[in-house]
């Protein structure tokens, strides 16, 4: 049984108080986002744009610390696991109001999880939660405690909680009366949304000030990159969440002082071979793609440093494998990338009977070895990557050919006729919990991408990730699943199903006149702080 | 303007030879990655800088020079024999024909015809090498774009048809081939040369936008699209003018085409 004894309360008052003496407060916090939120309903978040004005608006009842990685209380003051992981108890904190005045309660938890588990709204934040059939049963024991009960185990519950925003029970306003540090005060559809500070916002700095110290945030929809980045440079905007390397090199060329790296984020750009065995790829080359010693042999023969130096500019790290050395605690720290040896790679491929002649590789029938690449069109950094596989790979004898495709063509090869023979993708991950890429490593997923769906797993380590995958969500003692995913790491480190090229760095873009702004590498990487951001005393006064 | 047009063709001229001798101008091959001088400004070895996978620009403008020039030519020529024959017939025997074929290519014209080059070209087999997908992105281009052009020649011959002369070749005995080949097609040529000169600089357009949209001639293959594509953002542009140079040949090229073509479209 695993319990988590939450923090006291002054600990998240303390955070940030730093820059509290010195916070000027008011002023109009403006930055960009790039298409309009679907929804403004919490539980129903999916988009990047919805999903920021949750964050911006949404209270919750426990919140990950973007910086630390660590769970902490936000409107729960504790909260404890219990009856092995279907059971999470919860103490709130008392006396708090909705940003319209309704009072809240336990009872505003239970509409919250009701509402999120209710299988006709389809929350995709409630999809997370479920673990088995059943229904799930709140019980609110005082107004200040609560108990939920899940019809299966959780694995990472607690975390899970940081996307539940809750909602009132009882306000008219319904999703729009919040608990978070603003509210939504003006949407003008595809042009800009105005979020006023919430007058009844719970948290206060160390002198006693509330919190947040910003008037009003102004949001606008800005898809265009280069005008984002001329109203930045500018100072119309105070930062830009997410930048890529490009524009990072040319601000710090120019704005030095805007630009930052906040280290390896937890996305990562990988290829995988079609192992599909009713894909229609002749026999020899399924062949050569379900042999270890072939991933093996491709994996060694990609300079993996050249791509984060020259694809990414330098502004990506070599991967080591599924989990990104940015997520600091699950990360195996006792692998390392793939070294980039050829000469290595053409002794493995020689197990398998492969020989290079006349500067040409062949395998024991003579065919001589080459396959397409598939990416999609218009990622310069795939396109980049992938045009640097190809002469990567000249240099052992292999013709690689690069074609980019629109994504629903690209999508259709990989998810239903499987006729591809290499794919270059990335994923991109906001979770620390490994649970969260539970869809891609069980061999009967869908989402198995070199071979989806498998009945039984086609190969032994595949049915050992199934036991690993499997025994970890189960399990809810910490050092357990650590061990258990670290083994997951060896296996994919050892047989490369994906072969794991680079992890980007999250690269933002942040205005001198934004104070407290501690850009980190988890989304949202600039104002994961929000309402401890702070504007100059100037920016202040002229907004 | 005879000059203009003599600068224009003179132009053209050195533009094509050059990209046929690439290895004149620049010693180095257009897909060589010189890993360590990515996005290198104009240097004694490469005269116009690195892309940003440090090969050389000069070389990848003039072998992408070499593939639009030959190419779009080629393409043009498929479709005007193609608007050439389905227009002519139509315009030329009028009545019923000349209703379902127009409203077949008004038909072919209302299609969104860069989707579905871009359908095409996403359902066509991964394993071509870049030389093939070139050939079959121009043929494509080709087969595609007759619609416009077939409906002016088809209102020029449906003109001619009604024209003196080929009522007095009709009443002389003449008709069917020798009347298309007698009659018909010299007084259309002026109207198919246009339409020729008109598709060149189209195509390599076209060929341009699906290379903008990562969907043209596939790497490491340089075409005008791809080196068109690395200007996609301005905001680096400032700082190295030499990255202008495939648009600046663009620009001239294409204006050649038309200056050429104003001559052409005087009467014979």
């Amino acid at each position: 049984m695993k319990t988590r004894l939450a923090l006291v309360m002054f600990v998240v008052l303390m955070v940030g108080t730093a820059g509290s003496a010195s916070a000027q407060a008011g002023g109009e916090l403006r930055f960009c986002l790039h298409s309009e939120p679907k929804t403004f309903n919490p539980l129903l978040a999916q988009d990047e744009a919805s999903e920021s004005i949750r964050y911006l608006t949404g209270g919750v009842l426990v919140r990950l610390n973007r910086q630390t990685q660590q769970l902490e209380p936000e409107l729960a003051t504790a909260w404890k696991i219990s009856d092995q992981g279907k059971t999470i108890s919860f103490h709130l904190r008392e006396n708090l109001r909705f940003s319209d005045g309704t009072p809240f309660s336990a009872d505003d938890v239970a509409y919250t999880v009701k509402q999120l588990m209710d299988p006709a709204l389809h929350s995709p934040v409630g999809d997370e939660f479920r673990s088995g059939t059943g229904n799930v049963q709140t019980r609110v024991v005082k107004k200040n405690q609560i108990v939920v009960t899940f019809p299966a185990p959780v694995s990472g519950m607690d975390k899970l909680f940081d996307q539940v925003a809750i909602m009132s029970a009882q306000s008219p306003k319904k999703e729009m009366a919040v608990l978070g540090p603003y509210y939504v005060a003006e949407n003008k559809a595809g042009a800009y949304l105005l979020l006023r500070r919430n007058p009844n916002y719970w948290k206060h700095d160390a002198s006693g000030r509330q919190l947040p110290y910003v008037e009003t945030v102004r949001v606008d929809i800005q898809q265009n990159r280069d005008i984002e980045m001329l109203r930045l440079t500018r100072g119309e905007i105070d930062f830009i969440n997410s930048i890529d390397a490009e524009y990072y090199d040319k601000l710090v060329s120019t704005h030095t002082a805007i630009a930052n790296d906040a280290g390896v984020s937890l996305d990562s750009e990988q290829m995988w071979f079609n192992q599909v065995p009713g894909s229609p790829l002749p026999a020899y080359k399924k062949a050569w793609f379900t042999s270890t010693n072939f991933r093996r042999a491709i994996s060694e023969s990609i300079n993996r440093a050249d791509l984060s130096r020259i694809a990414f500019r330098g502004h990506a790290r070599p991967a080591v494998g599924p989990i990104s050395p940015g997520n600091k605690f699950w990360f195996n720290a006792n692998l390392q990338p793939h070294p980039f040896d050829q000469r290595s790679a053409l002794q493995r491929l020689s197990q398998d009977g492969l020989r290079l002649n006349s500067g040409v590789l062949r395998d024991r029938d003579g065919h001589a070895v080459e396959f397409s690449i598939i990416t999609n069109a218009g990622n310069k950094y795939r396109e980049r990557m992938a045009t640097m596989i190809q002469q990567d790979l000249a240099g052992i004898g292999i013709k690689v050919n690069v074609v980019t495709l629109d994504f629903p063509s690209l999508i259709e090869r990989i998810t239903r006729t499987y006729d591809y023979e290499a794919c270059l993708l990335g994923l991109m991950n906001n979770d620390l919990d490994p649970n969260s890429q539970m869809n891609v490593w069980l061999s009967s997923s869908d989402n198995h991408q070199w071979n989806p769906a498998q009945k039984t797993p086609a190969t032994a380590w595949e049915a050992e990730i199934d036991k690993v995958m499997r025994a970890q969500a189960a399990s809810l003692d910490v050092k357990t699943r650590k061990k258990l995913v670290d083994r997951l790491q060896e296996i994919v480190w050892q047989e490369e199903p994906f072969i794991y090229l680079v992890n980007k760095d999250a690269l933002s873009a942040v205005s001198p006149s934004l104070r407290n702004a501690h850009p980190v590498v988890l989304n949202p990487q600039v104002y994961w702080n929000i309402d401890q951001l702070s504007l100059g005393n100037e920016m202040a006064r002229n907004r | 303007m005879k000059w203009l047009r003599a600068a224009a063709m003179s132009l053209l001229v050195v533009v094509t030879v050059a990209s046929l001798v690439p290895q004149l101008l620049s010693g180095a091959s257009y897909a060589r990655q010189f890993r360590d001088l990515p996005d290198s400004p104009p240097s004694r070895q490469h005269l116009l800088g690195t892309d940003d996978l440090g090969r050389d620009r000069l070389s990848r403008l003039l072998y992408g020079t070499r593939v639009s020039l030959l190419l779009a030519p080629a393409a043009a020529l498929l479709t005007t024999a193609l608007a050439a024959f389905i227009g002519g017939i139509a315009g030329f025997e009028g009545g019923r024909l000349e209703k379902i074929i127009m409203g077949a290519t008004d038909l072919f014209l209302s299609l969104p015809w860069l989707f579905l080059l871009i359908t095409v070209r996403a359902a066509l087999p991964l394993n071509v090498s870049p030389g093939a997908s070139l050939v079959i992105t121009f043929v494509l281009l080709g087969c595609l774009g007759w619609a416009g052009a077939a409906r002016v020649i088809c209102a020029a011959a449906r003109s001619i048809a009604g024209s003196d002369f080929i009522l007095l070749a009709r009443a002389s005995g003449d008709g069917g081939f020798r009347m298309l080949w007698r009659h018909l097609l010299p007084n259309l040529r002026p109207i198919v040369l246009a339409q020729f000169w008109l598709a060149v600089p189209a195509f390599i357009l076209t060929e341009a936008n699906l290379g903008v949209l990562g969907l043209g001639v596939s790497e490491p293959l340089p075409s005008w699209g791809s080196l068109l594509k690395d200007l996609g953002t301005f905001s680096g542009m400032p700082g190295s003018p030499w990255r202008f140079a495939p648009l600046i040949l663009f620009i001239v090229v294409v204006s050649s085409f038309h200056f050429v073509l104003s001559t052409e479209e005087l009467p014979a």
